[in-house]
């Protein structure tokens, strides 16, 4: 047994490596990314040959995993919340097809948007697809689950998802390991026909998943992530979910705990464990990260009988992350919610790097665009959706991965025209290139900017599938290759930008501009130097 | 014994090599730890924290409550205020007073010493310009750490050791210069406290 510091994320990645993961699968997304980057740099997932090359989105990254456990080995798939929306179709249909090696779906969820679109909870996903959830607590927690959830998808024939969020994902604390295990040898299914969902398949599958409700949620109950801890003082009884109950117990650092209190780190919900608590206390408070999916779940139970407390009635925020002073007040305890910072204090927002190209287009962007007025950018997820915030006040929109191309097409499409997108190079190969093929096929008046700086930038400067494929990936998409436009932005060069976006914003058709310069963050990454001597990009 | 430490700064500071040394000396110390760090895009130059615990005991929440850190530890002066409402009574405000000016809103340097000097504990110290006159402009969050040991509940030793542990592989002239910037940031807060 060995004691390692980890971050919640790399706890995962050495719990997955120790319980025999034969391959990882992923996008980078905070606060995801550094499970598969721990992998990366592990010398022995080198020495074992275990998979851990970046996947070009969430789907495809999904589908390998559910391809490695086809194949009777253990494979993992990580990804931040939203990136669950990309891999959805895969994800759901995997609770239909069931597994064959362990299958792992990690999905961090991100309270409060620290890195954000939204703060959906990955939860409601798992539900929706019947399968169980591990939420550890702690850095420890997170290790066994990765090197447990194998066996128990196993033992169910099952994908499990593994759900975090942000604190959990970058919160560092000592793990101790536990024994290496084999990984898996290549093995068929036993039954060929268990992954071809035509209907029929489907319809028999499906009831083994609805038959399958009782064993995990059996397991739940027996759970030793799940505990009932009892109290004399049934006045209230506490529900805690995932991290949440460190919350719970901060507030208890020197004080007695007398309520009965259950901590729940496994799902399906253990219905009996709950059910005596509701029984038993006078009323339940229920404090869990992120949406309240228990809490309305007994709600749905208890209309008429005990009350149910938390985030719906507001004696918990319903929005945000939770911490230990919210709880304190939540619990009727004497706290400071929100102490005074002097006034002086100004925000300091994130913004783009002092070099950075994103920027030079950006400035020619706003002056190639200013006859034709304001309100006609569409961008997409990176660095470059910092171009939204002054000076640049560059961009009107920010949805999903890939959004930008699309709906520019759609309010090109209403008649605003022309219509710009702006995309970097990683997003176009995650999510763009379909979009671009619905633009070229109705030929629409759109000029899209993809911003190429050889990496995946905002989450740390991970590879890109785009490298020097940009050109040969529009034109074989069908862009005309003399409404291809390839710039180096810098200041010197901006005349000539501004002057060759003139020209493709008042172009009736498709055209691509590719303002091509190396990210500043990478300039020490000596892969990647060499990649771009080799592609004669540098 | 439970030291809980906020440390401060701008995206890109550095904050989290302050943090691992400490993680190093506590680990030195057989004590329990917890770290909760800032990743994604506010490291792209806004400001950034990292809520430190360490303690003999095991340690429930990853986050510490407001009211209740022992020490801020900010390599930036105006960051070092962001965060008051976390300090507890009679806890320690150690701060860089060399400013990182990013916005172009930034207040007068003399305000914000003003409100620094307001804590009753604080120790203000322009580590840049230490580090610059021990050789070594990257070394001012190791003076920093220094300035803010004597307020931790270990020994001067385990932070030494902390260094060895994260700058051994970099050699020995890392190893002695940010050993030096250590005992400089140390003595200036012992100086002045």
């Amino acid at each position: 047994m060995q004691k390692l510091l980890l971050l919640g994320d790399e706890a995962i990645a050495q719990g997955a490596l120790d319980g025999g993961m034969s391959g990882i699968y992923a996008y980078p997304g905070t606060p995801s990314t550094e499970i598969t980057e721990y992998v990366q740099g592990s010398k022995f997932a080198t020495e074992k040959n275990i998979h851990s090359q970046w996947s070009a989105n969430e789907k495809t990254a999904m589908e390998s995993a559910l391809g490695m456990s086809y194949a009777g080995k253990r494979s993992m798939v990580c990804m931040k919340h939203v990136g669950l929306n990309v891999a959805a179709d895969a994800f759901v249909n995997s609770s239909i097809t069931g597994v064959n090696g362990g299958l792992i779906i990690v999905s961090a969820d991100d309270p409060s948007m620290h890195s954000s679109q939204n703060e959906q909870d990955s939860r409601f996903y798992a539900n929706f697809a019947m399968i169980p959830v591990l939420e550890p607590s702690n850095q420890q927690e997170a290790y066994e689950m990765a090197y447990y959830g194998f066996e128990l998808s196993e033992k169910f024939k099952l994908p499990v998802m593994i759900r975090i969020t942000t604190r959990l994902a970058h919160s560092r604390a000592g793990v101790e390991t536990l024994e290496l295990k084999k990984q898996n040898e290549v093995s068929l299914p036993s039954n060929l026909r268990q992954f071809v969902l035509l209907p029929a398949i489907a319809r028999k599958n499906y009831k083994t998943l609805l038959a399958n409700q009782a064993g995990i949620e059996e397991a739940s109950e027996q759970s030793k992530y799940n505990k009932y801890i009892d109290g004399s003082d049934k006045k209230i009884g506490v529900i805690t979910t995932g991290i949440a109950y460190n919350y719970l117990m901060e507030n208890f650092q020197d004080k007695e705990l007398n309520n009965p209190v259950i901590k729940i780190c496994q799902y399906p919900i253990p219905r009996n464990m709950v059910m005596k608590m509701v029984e038993e206390c006078d009323k339940i408070l229920v404090i869990e990260e992120g949406a309240p999916i228990i809490e309305e779940s007994l709600k749905g139970y208890q209309e008429a009988g005990t009350p149910i407390v938390g985030r719906l009635d507001g004696t918990l925020p319903r929005d945000g992350e939770l911490n230990p002073n919210l709880v304190a007040k939540a619990l009727g305890h004497e706290t400071i919610l929100d102490g005074t910072i002097p006034e002086l204090v100004k925000n300091r927002p994130p913004s783009m790097c002092v070099g950075c190209g994103h920027i030079d287009a950006y400035e020619a962007l706003n002056l190639a665009i200013a006859d034709y007025g304001v309100g006609r950018v569409f961008a997409d997820i990176g660095c470059y959706t910092l171009g939204a915030l002054p000076p640049y006040n560059a961009i009107n929109s920010c949805v999903d991965m890939g959004a930008s191309i699309t709906m520019a097409k759609g309010a090109a499409d209403a008649g605003l025209v022309p219509s710009v997108a702006v995309i970097g190079d990683s997003t176009f190969t995650h999510s763009g290139m379909t979009g671009l093929i619905d633009c070229v096929y109705e030929k629409s008046p759109v000029t899209i900017i993809i911003s190429d700086n050889f990496t995946t930038g905002m989450t740390g400067g991970q590879d890109s599938k785009a490298l020097g494929k940009i050109e040969d990936i529009c034109r074989g998409i069908g862009v005309e290759p003399d409404h291809i436009r390839v710039l180096k932005p810098l200041k010197k060069n901006m005349d000539e930008m501004v002057q060759i976006m003139k020209e493709e914003l008042a172009y009736n058709g498709v055209s691509v501009i590719i303002p091509r310069r190396q990210c500043v963050q990478t300039m020490k990454n000596k892969k990647l130097a060499q990649q771009l001597i080799n592609l004669n990009l540098k | 014994m439970k030291t809980d430490i906020i440390l401060a700064g701008v995206g890109g500071q550095g904050i989290l090599s302050i943090a691992a040394t400490i993680g190093m000396a506590a680990l030195h110390n057989d004590l329990h730890l917890k770290q909760a760090e800032v990743h994604g895009m506010s490291q792209r130059g806004g400001a950034v924290q990292s809520n430190m615990r360490i303690s003999d005991k095991e340690i429930a929440s990853d986050l510490i409550p407001m009211g209740a850190a022992d020490i801020i530890l900010s390599v930036e002066p105006m960051e070092s205020l962001r965060y008051l409402p976390f300090l507890k009574k009679g806890g320690w405000l150690v701060t860089n007073t060399t400013p990182f000016i990013n916005i172009p809103d930034y207040p007068e340097a003399e305000e914000i010493m003003a409100e620094i000097k307001k804590q009753k504990n604080f120790i203000a110290i322009d580590a840049d310009k230490i580090a610059s006159e021990l050789g070594s402009k990257r070394s001012s969050n190791i003076v920093m750490l220094g300035a803010a040991s004597p307020f931790f509940e270990m020994s001067f030793e385990s932070f030494e050791e902390g260094i060895r542990q994260i700058f051994g592989r970099k050699g020995e002239d890392i190893v002695n210069t940010n050993l030096k910037a250590l005992r400089a940031g140390r003595e200036f807060a012992e100086k002045n406290r």
